[in-house]
């Protein structure tokens, strides 16, 4: 196809350079990496031969970084600097996150902007800083094991990310130095590693239970591409949960709930976790638990596990079936199921599952990896090394997005579940005469009032001029890219005043923080910020002559005159020297000078692919009617 | 290309209420194939984001002819006639008693003893309504003379109430989860 040749620069440079990208599962209690090699998507192991990362970090007095199984080790005896579960914290608040205490023994503080901060060894971290080490660990990982530098990665979210969590995410990533290609939403990634995306039409759901967090989609495939149809599920109920009843039930039969200790608590869990595993294959298994030297072991049979998680399962069935509605499907349409989560493997699960849809789920590839697999075969087509593919993963935003008004109340300005990128106006007005500013404040959730919803930011729109109460007309914008990231901007209509805001949600980092924070991480891992700076000028510019050449290969006889196209040509020469030389300024002007000088030529050329799109169609009417 | 064309013309149909939607859908996916922010992966940035300019258009004018409601909306719309705004239009009273007594129906839902069927059944009821409705609307509009477009407008109106309502109930749904 003539367009996906013009996205894919490299190949005039370097037909068979393969280009090394992943796809990376951050997950809440692992992560993994995972790539495509030889056609075939594979996760990588560390030196040791693992392939999960446990997404813990340990920041050691002294100064070491301690990251995934070494750093889980530590989790009891060193808790206060020993990170777990980050993601449940990633773009939350510090008021969010207040509830996890309980659960998390950290000692927070309220950074800027009311984003949480861990108190540890070395000082205060925040949940991105966190997840960003996860991150820069994989990659290592990816980079020793593949032998060369990353082009890019594909990061999974749940489904269910507002626009803080990704941004967060994204945040992370920055921080840690990745090129994201993009952020897919996990269960799309599990459906393409299944190679759904080989049937020529199918609509399939995506039933997703972790260990924190159940999430279900049903996405639509229909020649290639993937659409959302519709997401749904609860960000607080996952396997965790299964254990948190079964230890209840243990103790409550070992006679053991009066005595409760951390030690014990944890012993529970542990043996709760194991005899749910057990019972996968096993009709009965037993827990034994040691109390003050004293051995106390409990039988559980799966009968009686069933019962127990009985409420959950049903719980997941209920919001499947939500979900089937609000695509506006009935649940026959259904036509695959993929199962993902290491919860998965509860029989039960598959079982009342199968029981709803009146077949049975794809369970063959490891629930664990399947999610990253999905990632790497996406980032694999994201970076260009195969020209051919016919997919395109299309989203949804999770959470409607919505503005403040009067009362309190929030008006949605786009609902749930709208195909992204969107960009979507509403007009307002002032309640008070002579009122010259007003406040815009962007939330994101479901429920009418402001407070049950999340704040993602709020800027204020000043120099309306005085009118009577209703007269002034201020239009806001909203635009998501297809990231999920959101950019809202505000105009005065009589007088053309605006304001806009790239949505940096209040928890996120802030642009100068990001900074710090890369500068920090570059003076002691590489050194020179000015070379980096320079070499990304120099890659920036390289990037743009390569895309601007295969462009003008591909359309410029078509689409320019012999003059335009010589004029271009022109530039481009221009900017290869600059882009040969030191001088970083002149490289970024002249970067923006070629992008400029080929505006007129990148419009025609999306003009020319959308008539192409509907020409194509014309002839494929005239063959069907004839 | 003029992204401001209107969307039925984009989408490759005639304007009218009755559409091929798997065509409208193939076509959606074609355009969406050339048009992918990320198809642009690693063009400029001006290509990036005039890419996510014209997928958020073709984004819009799906969602628009995907959804009954929106559809009747913008064939008003495009007709001059505007059912977006709240204006005091007069609504007949025994659609307003009936939607206070399905309202009455979804907030007593929450204390009965099935309530998930109860809202089942409720959503049953509002579902039948609304494709009552757009039959009414349908043939409204297709007589095109200026009482019928208002009749069509004020089937619209109804509508709006029904869809707004089965939203709600399927927020109950999700509460009562919760």
């Amino acid at each position: 196809m003539a367009l996906l040749q013009i996205a894919e620069p490299g190949q005039s440079a370097a037909p068979h350079e393969h280009k090394l990208a992943v796809g990376i599962d951050l997950g809440t209690t692992n992560s993994l990496v995972a790539t495509v090699r030889s056609g075939e998507a594979v996760t990588l192991p560390d030196l040791e031969g693992r392939h999960t990362l446990p997404s813990v970090v340990r920041y050691c007095e002294g100064g070491a970084v301690e990251i995934g199984y070494a750093a889980r080790e530590a989790a009891t005896t060193d808790a206060h600097n020993t990170i777990v579960s980050a993601k449940r914290l990633l773009g939350r608040g510090l008021a969010d996150v207040k509830s996890f205490q309980d659960v998390l023994p950290y000692d927070f503080v309220e950074g800027e902007g009311g984003m949480p901060f861990i108190n540890t060894a070395q000082g205060e971290r925040s949940p991105v800083q966190v997840s960003a080490e996860i991150l820069k660990h994989l990659v290592e990982r990816a980079e020793e094991s593949l032998g060369g530098d990353l082009k890019g990665a594909v990061i999974t979210v749940p489904a269910y990310f507002d626009d803080a969590q990704r941004q967060a995410t994204k945040d992370a990533a920055t921080l840690a130095g990745i090129n994201v290609l993009r952020l897919l939403s996990e269960p799309t990634a599990a459906a393409v590693a299944y190679g759904l995306d080989q049937k020529e039409d199918s609509t399939i759901l995506v039933y997703d239970l972790g260990g924190g967090t159940f999430d279900v989609s049903i996405l639509r495939l229909s020649r290639g591409v993937f659409e959302v149809l519709a997401t749904g599920g609860d960000s607080a109920l996952g396997g965790d949960d299964f254990d948190s009843l079964l230890a209840e039930w243990i103790s409550e039969q070992a006679d053991v709930r009066t005595q409760m200790t951390a030690s014990l608590s944890r012993q529970l869990m542990e043996q709760a976790r194991s005899v749910k595993e057990q019972l996968t294959t096993a009709d009965e298994a037993w827990a034994s638990i040691d109390l003050a030297g004293k051995e106390i072991s409990v039988s559980v049979s799966r009968v009686q596990f069933d019962e127990l998680v009985d409420a959950l399962v049903k719980k997941t069935i209920r919001a499947c079936k939500r979900v089937v509605r609000d695509a506006s499907l009935s649940l026959e349409d259904i036509e695959e199921i993929v199962m993902v989560g290491g919860s998965t493997r509860v029989p039960l699960v598959r079982q009342q599952v199968a029981e709803l849809f009146g077949r049975e789920p794809h369970v063959d590839i490891d629930p664990d990896r399947v999610v990253a697999l999905g990632a790497a075969i996406q980032a694999d087509v994201l970076a260009g090394n195969k020209p051919d593919a016919d997919m395109l993963l299309l989203d949804v935003i999770p959470l409607s997005l919505g503005l403040e008004t009067m009362g309190g109340l929030v008006e949605k300005v786009i609902h749930r579940n709208t195909a992204i990128p969107v960009a979507r106006a509403q007009e307002f007005t002032t309640y008070q005469d002579g009122q010259t500013a007003m406040v815009v404040h962007i939330l994101q959730g479901e429920r009418e009032l402001v407070d049950d919803c999340r704040s993602l930011a709020k800027f204020v729109l000043r120099g309306i001029p005085p009118m009577a109460a209703g007269a002034a007309k201020i239009r806001v914008s909203f635009q998501v890219d297809a990231d999920g990231l959101l950019s809202v901007a505000a105009k005065e209509l009589s007088t053309g005043t605006e304001s806009q805001i790239q949505v940096k949600p209040s928890y996120g980092l802030n642009d100068t923080q990001i900074a710090d924070m890369l500068r920090a991480s570059y003076d002691s891992a590489k050194g020179d910020m000015a070379l980096r700076a320079l070499r990304e000028q120099q890659v920036e510019a390289n990037r743009l002559i390569l895309a601007l050449e295969q462009a003008l290969n591909t359309d410029g006889k078509v689409l320019l005159s012999e003059s335009e196209q010589s004029e271009l040509h022109n530039e481009i020469l221009q900017l290869r020297e600059l882009a040969q030389g030191d001088d970083t300024a002149a490289i970024e002007q002249g970067v923006e000078r070629l992008a400029k000088a080929s505006d007129e030529f990148a419009s025609r050329r999306m003009d020319a692919n959308i008539q192409k799109a509907l020409q194509g169609h014309t002839i494929q009417e005239i063959e069907k009617g004839a | 290309m003029d992204i401001q064309q209107n969307y039925f013309a984009f989408l490759g149909v005639s304007e009218a209420f009755d559409i091929d939607l798997s065509y409208v859908s193939e076509r959606y996916r074609d355009l969406q194939k050339q048009l992918h922010p990320d198809k642009f992966a690693h063009a400029s940035d001006r290509e990036q984001r005039m890419a996510v300019q014209y997928t958020a258009y073709l984004n819009e004018a799906m969602a628009t002819l995907k959804s009954p409601l929106l559809r009747a909306q913008y064939l008003l719309t495009l007709k001059g006639i505007d059912t977006h705004s709240e204006a005091s239009v007069s609504i007949d009273p025994a659609f307003l008693f009936e939607q206070m007594e399905l309202r009455e129906t979804l907030e007593s839902a929450k204390a009965s003893d099935d309530p998930f069927d109860v809202l089942e059944s409720l959503s049953d009821r509002v579902e039948v309504q609304l494709r009552t409705l757009e039959s009414a609307f349908k043939s409204a509009y297709a007589r095109g003379d200026d009482t019928s477009l208002e009749d069509a407008a004020a089937a619209v109106r109804k509508m709006q109430f029904l869809t707004k309502l089965s939203s709600e109930i399927a927020q109950a749904e999700h509460d009562l989860d919760g």
